[in-house]
């Protein structure tokens, strides 16, 4: 058996409608015989009568009716046709859900599915990694699944949690990524694994990037040095601590996202090395992001924009001279 | 269907019936006067951080909203509601607690003045994005249905600024698409902070917009307190009943600034002779003396209670901590092995 990271989603959310009757999915599409822009809830409509829901065009009440819901009990799920839209979004996520738990003691409980990142063609507005803007805000859990195993039980576990998640899952990743099975069991939420283990430099990363990481350390591997990489699974909580431990190891620090450069997860993954563990640098650290434009149509263009495999390489071997 | 309850004249004595609720409003109308009176006078006085906000003039719509919900409704009330928040059963102590900011209020001091709400008793807790808690009310209801409870009602405010966001927008019609049981009343108080209706919207009244999105639409004059029953008391019973959303658009005239740093020169003075800028406390007092409801001996002792109840709250909620920096609790989610950076809290 083979299965994708769409999958995967797919198979999460058909659990979880299973398994809990408080569960309800509410987007663009979702419903009916069609199942989604991507098909991640396809068949559900029919198999799961009246939670699987149809909405307007609406983001802001999308995100707003699921926090109603959570607050009376339930446990929403909102699919973002495209993680781009949820700016429509934002102020019920950051100023209502975000701020509520804090504010009146009471936790809203709603997971909502960004379907994030570049693929070829998609243009400056199918394209955005949001996860660094939510991280920013208080109140929020932001996931960034990188394996097949993770979307599915991350998706399980984001619903499960009392507070706001925002679970991005990588739009690149839905095809490209096969497991042979799925797991029963996930690592728990805020932990960060290591991908692969090495002694000369640590690559941390996590969604698509992680993928282009572990190709970048592969390369480098033929080369005669060792690169840990470190899938962070949660952007928020970051897991400082596993950073730090690979870096006491190494050395030496690399942090790549593809969301853009200006502050964001990778900014926050050095900030933090070096502010709690200068003193386990040999080198100064260095990040790559997507470039601080709008993301381009011809892939000409998005292949440069975005962090590829070999711009990591280089930028990794240049860190291993120093 | 569009009903339209056309506009009374000020003042139109008649032997008609009196609503069966119109003292009881009357009184919670007194309490949320009596009770901004004395916030706003502690406001000037340097005893409140932050804003002070008052519904005066719109007393009569507010405690219509919240007079015919019953236990099991929801209420998303918005900043000029006090009268309609004191009928629905909040304590007028929590809110005094809420403006002074103490720990033993339903807000701890995290939020203040009108950014308050007990979600567990059908209270939501507004924030400042206007029209964010329309489609919020309409999720609510539809766990509601979906759970199998029935007879349930769920009611929100807005005014007419709030109107014009995407927000209410999406939330309308959102609201009409699952055809949940609620009512939305918008009051235009004829002015969006200092913009007056002309460059708030271009629609002759805003009750057409009720067709568009499939609601049912009323239009009131909110200073008269007969009709703000009646009229919100049916949409309520309509929506109760099973019919399409319900939206109330009343018309008064905003008779304070927005908050209370606002001296609200920018209202010209010709149209405190509106109909619509009529007092409704004043008015309903009126109404109550002509048709000789109660005596004017009991109208006295009805203020002297407000009077009393205020100060209790106030005196009670003044001896409650306040909260403090380095003993605060820093943790915005409820889920606390997942706090980010847990290093920085210890």
């Amino acid at each position: 058996m083979s299965i994708t990271y769409l999958e995967a989603i797919r198979e999460a959310q058909a659990k979880l409608l299973r398994d809990d009757k408080r569960v309800f999915i509410y987007g663009q599409d979702v419903g009916g015989t069609f199942g989604g822009a991507f098909k991640a809830t396809k068949g559900l409509a029919k198999e799961f009568p009246g939670r699987v829901l149809n909405t307007p065009i609406s983001e802001d009440a999308m995100v707003g009716t699921a926090i109603g819901a959570a607050l009376e009990g339930m446990r929403p799920i909102v699919e973002m046709q495209f993680a781009d839209f949820s700016s429509i979004a934002l102020n019920q996520i950051l100023n209502n859900a975000g701020t509520h738990y804090w504010r009146t003691n009471i936790s809203v409980p709603i997971t909502i599915r960004l379907p994030s990142g570049g693929t070829k063609g998609s243009g400056p507005f199918h394209s955005q990694s949001m996860e660094s803007l939510y991280a920013h805000y208080p109140g929020l859990i932001v996931m960034t699944p990188a394996t097949v195993e993770d979307a599915y039980t991350m998706l399980i576990d984001a619903v499960a949690i009392d507070d706001p998640v925002v679970y991005c899952e990588h739009k690149y990743l839905y095809y490209h990524l096969k497991a042979d099975d799925l797991p029963s069991e996930g690592m728990p939420i805020g932990r960060a694994r290591i991908a692969r283990a090495g002694r000369d430099l640590t690559i941390v990363s996590y969604s698509a990037m992680l993928q282009e990481s572990l190709i970048a350390a592969e390369e480098i591997a033929k080369e005669g040095f060792e690169i840990e990489v470190i899938d962070l699974r949660t952007v928020k909580p970051l897991d400082t601590a596993a950073v730090l431990a690979s870096v006491a190891r190494t050395g030496r620090l690399l942090a790549v996202g593809e969301s853009f450069p200006w502050g964001g997860a990778t900014a926050e993954v050095i900030a933090r090395v070096t502010t709690e563990g200068f003193h386990l640098l040999d080198a100064a650290p260095a990040r790559i992001n997507a470039k601080d434009t709008p993301i381009p149509y011809h892939p000409n263009l998005w292949s440069t924009h975005r962090p590829s495999s070999k711009v990591i390489a280089a930028k990794a071997r240049q860190l291993l001279r120093e | 269907m569009l009903q339209t309850a056309r506009p009374k004249k000020k003042k139109a004595p008649t032997n008609a019936p009196v609503h069966e609720k119109y003292v009881e409003a009357f009184r919670w109308m007194l309490l949320a006067r009596t009770f901004e009176e004395k916030l706003a006078s502690m406001y000037r006085g340097g005893r409140i951080t932050g804003g002070v906000y008052v519904g005066k003039g719109q007393e009569a719509i507010s405690v219509a909203c919240g007079i015919f919900l019953q236990k099991g409704d929801v209420f998303a009330p918005l900043i000029r509601d006090q009268a309609g928040r004191s009928a629905f059963g909040e304590p007028l102590v929590d809110v005094a607690r809420t403006y002074l900011g103490t720990r033993t209020g339903p807000m701890r001091g995290r939020d203040g003045n009108i950014h308050r709400g007990k979600p567990r008793d059908g209270q939501l807790a507004m924030i400042s994005h206007l029209g964010a808690m329309i489609s919020v009310l309409v999720g609510s209801l539809m766990a509601k249905r979906g759970q199998g409870e029935k007879n349930f009602v769920g009611l929100t405010t807005i005014g007419e600024g709030g109107m014009q966001t995407g927000a209410s927008h999406e939330g309308l019609n959102i609201a009409a698409v699952e055809h949940v049981p609620l009512v939305v009343v918008a009051t235009n108080n004829h002015y969006a902070y200092s913009t007056p209706n002309d460059r708030e919207f271009a629609c002759a009244s805003l009750v057409d917009r009720a067709r568009g999105y499939g609601f049912e639409g009323y239009e009131l004059d909110g200073t008269d307190l007969a009709q703000c029953l009646d009229v919100i008391g049916t949409a309520v019973k309509r929506a109760r009943a099973g019919r399409p959303p319900q939206l109330v658009v009343a018309s008064v005239l905003r008779l304070a600034g927005h908050g209370e740093h606002d001296d609200f020169s920018y209202v010209p003075k010709e149209i405190y002779g509106e109909s619509f800028a009529y007092d409704c406390v004043q008015r309903a007092q009126e109404f109550i003396k002509e048709r000789e409801l109660v005596d004017s001996a009991t109208l006295q002792a009805w203020r002297e209670d407000a009077v009393r109840q205020v100060d209790e709250a106030f005196a009670m909620a003044q001896k409650e901590p306040t909260p403090k920096g380095e003993e605060e609790d820093w943790c915005a989610i409820s889920t606390r092995g997942l706090l980010d950076h847990p290093e920085e809290q210890e």
